[in-house]
């Protein structure tokens, strides 16, 4: 049996309340050492929580779950304490005390709801990106994994091409009994949809996308306004703007959210290719990287100058010098705000357009990758002609489904997924 | 005399193979059967191979094995099955003439070194402490063997079914095999009960060939065994005709009287070939049933009519054989009966075939519930080698999914277990592309000289053909340019660029032949000499980037197979693993961690809190 695991699951200390989870065959037996009587399951109930020795340690709202219909799938006890930073410290060390009791190592919690069957390995995945969603739009993709979602639709994609897999390997082994005909024309469209379909999710906006922040990336020759829009754009006072040419030597990056959009904001060294400063060069270089990564270009410098499919953005509208751009997509001044909050709903707009939809499941890396397999493998179904081929095809289809929901696992995988976990999950 | 190293019970299919298998191993051997003239008897059709079944009988024999040389001896009809598909599910199969099959098996297993045939029946097992020490004959005569390998068949509980008549084995000397089934049962084995059938045979002078469409056996060269030089029977056709509405309605008209549907019969028969009322039952909507007329042998007038295996009364099966086509003057010789008969849940056995109750005893054939001729033959062949290297220091060959049809069907059986009479299939084996009939030396022969299993013959035979192999690979390597194949009409684009041959194999519409023309004379000459080797390294080729896909997959599946859950794996200690688990485990008792993940109804979640703990648990240990 296994060991009855503790951690502090709220937030670092101090905050308003503490959580302490704990797990295990002997979480009732150590509630009742601590709260000296036991609990009727899933009531909140005040009680005093006591050392070995009988002094109170601090008053708790205790609630108790007797296993296995819980999150972990074995008996479990939160404690809600005061979340002082000595409260909880005591209260851990009063645990810590039980015999047949130990610290949770990171992932823990959520790694014996796995093995306990409560999650799938998606379902896993998602917990551990809702835990660390800072926007609303990642939130709500996290929980369509962690909901189970995704799983379901795997599931469902699994059990087509096992249909599939089913219909062709009888023509394989029973062809010569004359029981089983040659494939039906509706074999190859099945797989057609089915590859469609999955072409569709390998195309879709990533998971990541929600975390790094639609990329905006501020480019124009120096002196045009880049920095100081950039940090009207963040609100904030992070790039030093000044009218020395070149004051912007790297590359900077800001995340924001905007109307809950998560952004990244990218200003850039002007683009001069005649600079005798070695680390100002080396600050262009990178802007001409940073173009490369970009998701929209904003080009404040002169119009049609710009890298292709750049906004132009005629800026300092309000300056002596402005240089009017005929067919800038926005008219602006940095230092007015006229024109800012325009661009502003211009940048939203496209970055939820690019962006998961609110609701729906995201991939992340594994994900997209594993599901990009299984796209592969149906695409490279679709042409086969020998059915031999379009069977292991479709094998190969089916393992990755199975990778996708953790059917078939590996240790690599396991560590790498429970290693991001903060301990008290 | 009385003291060997191995004993083996019954001289069927999986007998044969086991006792000259442990002998070749250098184990003091002894084969005990009722009668050794009946030694490799087919009970029922004489065919051998087919789908799946071909690449059995193909491994057997790469380990040496008896049943492929048999095959080729008595073969009167070859045909290689799914001929229209991809090379890895080609299915070679002969129909032998039973009298040349049994002959040949008997030449070998009295020419085999350090094997004793013993007269009689096995009455009972000497057990001391739990451990298998030796046999007793009926007569009384007692034989010591720390190793002994039950290969009895249905001798277990047999019961025929045909109509309403049943009879109990009917075997020679039934009654005294008795205490060995008394001791099975005693030992607490899981056992279950299975059925299976056979069709009324015919007599081939009473049916009208000339109104049937006839089936010639192939015109190709290939054999059942890679030792075998040439065919040597004179090769006769098969005739096909098909089961009627009136056939139908016969059958319809009498299934409350077939042992099956009246409540006789309730064991599991196999899906894979029903009986021709269980079809008639299941596929109702089907205007008939393709029935192959197959000639037992040259100096028989018995016809095995292969799909309509059947336990309904006499005079159905009658009616129904007259209203196919050029049956209507059919006679029936020996009409179709049922069996149903006890197997040992292989659950019960480890991947060597030992009965984890009674170390010392090993089963193999259908006494595990398997049905088949070479199904029974592999079981023996693992089951003789490895007793065999228990008792004289030697390895077995390792064998697992991805190098041979006999691991799956040995890991299948006794990990899954079986809820109806076993019989292989290409779609069990997921690594099927590299488990091809036709490479079956090359996968085997070096593992089982390795092992010691290989005479000299089969040994000398590989080293040429590994040989040959090494003569051949620069012609694959030989680069072409896609001009050149455009200017020779092939179907390529003419800027395809240079390719190896061995890339250029793998486009639609060119073949070896065509390439032919640019080869060095050499090595056409050495191609034409082994094209065997050549056509296999052509699949090779045409299967490779498949197969270095699957490298991935290999590794991993080889990690957790190296990941060993052996004896004594506490599989109860084991943290979040719910009771149902631990039970599944616990009973299946798979060897490794890949193992684990094949045994039914455990889930992936399981089997990641396995692996965490048997990490810990391979350390500590
Ligand atoms: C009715 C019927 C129809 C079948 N149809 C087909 C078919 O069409 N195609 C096919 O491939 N397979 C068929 N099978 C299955 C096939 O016959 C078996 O799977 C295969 O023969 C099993 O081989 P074995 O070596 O396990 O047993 P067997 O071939 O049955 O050999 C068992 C041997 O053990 C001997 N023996 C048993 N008890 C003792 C004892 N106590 N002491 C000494 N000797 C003993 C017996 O005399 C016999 O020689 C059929 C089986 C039956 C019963
Ligand atoms: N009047 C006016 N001046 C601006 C505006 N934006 C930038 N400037 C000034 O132009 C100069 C260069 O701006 P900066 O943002 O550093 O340009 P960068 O080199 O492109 O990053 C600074 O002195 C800014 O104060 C604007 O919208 N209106
Ligand atoms: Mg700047």
């Amino acid at each position: 049996m296994s060991d009855t695991i503790f951690a502090i699951s709220s937030g670092a200390p101090p905050a308003a309340i503490g959580v302490i989870r704990i797990s295990g065959p002997e979480a009732g037996s150590a509630l009742r050492k601590l709260a000296g009587r036991d609990f009727t399951p899933r009531r909140a109930s005040l009680a005093t929580l006591r050392d070995a020795d009988g002094g109170p340690l601090d008053q708790a709202l205790v609630l108790w779950f007797p296993g296995p219909a819980t999150a972990t799938g074995e008996d479990l006890a939160e404690l809600h304490c005061h979340g002082g930073r000595a409260v909880l410290v005591a209260v851990s060390g009063a645990l810590e005390a039980i015999p047949g009791l130990r610290a949770a190592e990171a992932g823990e919690f959520t790694r014996r709801a796995f093995a306990n069957g409560r999650i799938d390995l998606a379902e896993a995945e998602g917990l551990g990106e809702l835990l660390s969603a800072e926007t609303e739009l990642q939130r709500a993709a996290a929980i369509q994994m962690a909901g189970g979602a995704f799983s379901a639709q795997v599931e469902e994609w699994r059990t087509s091409v096992l249909r599939l897999s089913a219909q062709l390997e009888a023509a394989l082994d029973f062809s010569d009994e004359d029981d089983v005909s040659e494939m039906p024309p509706q074999f190859a469209e099945d797989i057609g949809a089915l590859s469609q379909e999955l072409d569709g999710w390998v195309s879709r906006p990533r998971a990541e996308k929600l975390g790094e922040g639609y990329r905006v990336v501020l480019a124009g020759p120096p002196n045009s306004g880049k920095s100081t829009l950039f940090n009207a754009l963040i609100e904030s006072e992070a790039a030093i703007t000044s009218d020395i040419a070149g004051t912007t030597r790297d590359v900077i990056e800001r995340n924001v959210a905007i109307a809950s959009v998560p952004f990244s904001f990218v200003d850039t060294a002007g683009l001069r290719d005649e600079s005798d400063d070695a680390i100002e060069r080396i600050g262009i270089d990178r802007a001409r990287e940073q173009l490369g990564r970009a998701d929209t270009i904003l080009w404040l410098g002169p119009e049609g100058e710009g890298p292709d499919g750049a906004w132009e953005v005629a800026a300092m509208s309000d300056a002596d010098d402005y240089q009017a751009k005929p067919s800038a997509n926005y008219v602006l001044s940095a230092t007015t705000g006229a024109g800012v909050d325009a661009l502003k709903q211009g940048l939203v707009a496209a970055a939820r357009a690019a962006l998961p939809k609110p609701g729906e499941a995201a991939l992340n890396a594994r994900q997209h990758s594993v599901l990009s397999d299984a796209a592969q493998a149906l695409r490279g179904a679709i042409g086969q002609r020998d059915p031999l081929l379009c069977a292991e095809e479709l094998r190969q289809a089916r393992g990755a489904f199975d990778r996708l929901i953790g059917r078939t696992t590996t240790e690599d995988m396991l560590d790498t997924l429970f290693g991001r976990f903060c301990i008290g999950k | 005399m009385h003291s060997f190293d191995v004993l083996v019970i019954g001289g069927g299919h999986a007998g044969a193979e086991a006792a000259c298998g442990a002998a070749r191993m250098g184990a003091r051997t002894g084969l005990v059967s009722f009668d050794l003239g009946a030694i490799g008897a087919m009970s029922c059709n004489p065919a051998i191979g087919g789908l799946g079944k071909g690449h059995l009988v193909r491994e057997v024999d790469a380990l040496d094995g008896v049943i492929g040389r048999a095959a080729d001896a008595g073969a009167i009809h070859y045909r290689m099955l799914n001929r229209s598909k991809g090379s890895a599910v080609w299915g070679p199969r002969v129909q032998a003439d039973r009298v040349l099959f049994k002959a040949e098996v008997q030449r070998i297993v009295k020419a085999q070194a350090n094997l004793t045939l013993i007269a009689g029946e096995a009455a009972a097992l000497r057990l001391e402490g739990g451990r298998v020490v030796g046999l007793e004959l009926a007569d009384g005569t007692a034989l010591d063997a720390p190793r002994v390998v039950l290969c009895t068949g249905t001798f277990l509980g047999g019961t025929l079914f045909r109509g309403e008549e049943c009879f109990t084995g009917g075997r020679i000397g039934e009654n005294s095999a008795q205490r060995l089934a008394e001791q099975l049962r005693g030992a607490d084995l899981p056992m279950a009960r299975l059925k299976t059938g056979t069709p009324p045979r015919i007599d081939g002078r009473t049916i009208d060939w000339a109104a049937l469409p006839e089936q010639a056996s192939d015109d190709e060269s290939w054999t059942m065994s890679a030792l075998t030089e040439k065919r040597a029977n004179p090769q006769v056709f098969c005739a096909i005709t098909r089961t009627t509405e009136a056939a139908h309605d016969a059958i319809r008209a009498n299934l409350h009287r077939s042992p099956l549907f009246s409540g006789a019969i309730d064991a599991a028969g196999p899906r894979y070939c029903p009986s021709i009322e269980d079809k008639i039952h299941r596929f109702g909507d089907r205007d008939g049933h393709q029935v192959f007329l197959e000639p037992e042998g040259l100096n028989t007038h018995l016809v095995y009519p292969n799909g309509i295996s059947t336990s309904l009364p006499v005079d159905v099966q009658h009616d129904m054989v007259r209203a196919m086509a050029g049956l209507s003057q059919a006679e029936i010789v020996e009409p179709g009966y049922a069996v149903e008969y006890d197997h040992i849940d292989p659950r019960a056995l480890t991947p060597d075939l030992q009965l984890r109750a009674i170390p010392g005893l090993y089963c193999a054939g259908q006494i595990n519930g398997t049905t088949g001729y070479e199904e029974a033959a592999a079981q023996g062949l693992i089951a003789g080698l490895n007793a065999a290297a228990a008792e004289t220091d030697r390895e077995a060959p390792v064998l697992d999914r991805a190098n041979s049809y006999i691991a799956v069907m040995v890991d299948d059986l006794t990990l899954q277990g079986v809820s109806e009479p076993y019989r292989m299939l290409t779609s069990r084996a997921e690594y099927r592309l590299r488990l091809r009939a036709n490479n079956a030396s090359t996968r085997l022969t070096k593992l089982g000289i390795e092992a010691g299993c290989v005479a000299d013959e089969r040994a000398q035979w590989f080293e040429h053909r590994e040989a040959m192999r090494a003569v051949l690979g620069p012609l694959f390597a030989q680069k072409l340019h896609s001009k050149e194949l455009a200017d020779s009409s092939l179907p390529v684009r003419r800027d395809g660029g240079e390719k190896p041959i061995s890339e250029w194999l793998r486009h639609d519409g060119v073949e070896f032949a065509d390439l032919m023309t640019w080869v060095d004379a050499e090595l056409v000459e050495a191609l034409c000499a082994n094209t065997d080797l050549a056509d296999e390294m052509a699949e090779d080729a045409a299967y490779e980037p498949y197969l270095a896909r699957q490298d991935a997959e290999l590794r991993d599946l080889r990690a957790s197979e190296n990941l060993a859950l052996a004896g004594d794996f506490p599989f109860a200690e084991v943290p979040g693993l719910s009771s149902e688990m631990i039970e599944r485990l616990t009973s299946a008792s798979p060897p490794t961690l890949a193992a684990a993940g094949r045994v039914p109804g455990v889930t992936p979640a399981a089997l990641s809190a396995l692996l965490v703990y048997a990490r810990r648990w391979q350390t500590a240990a």
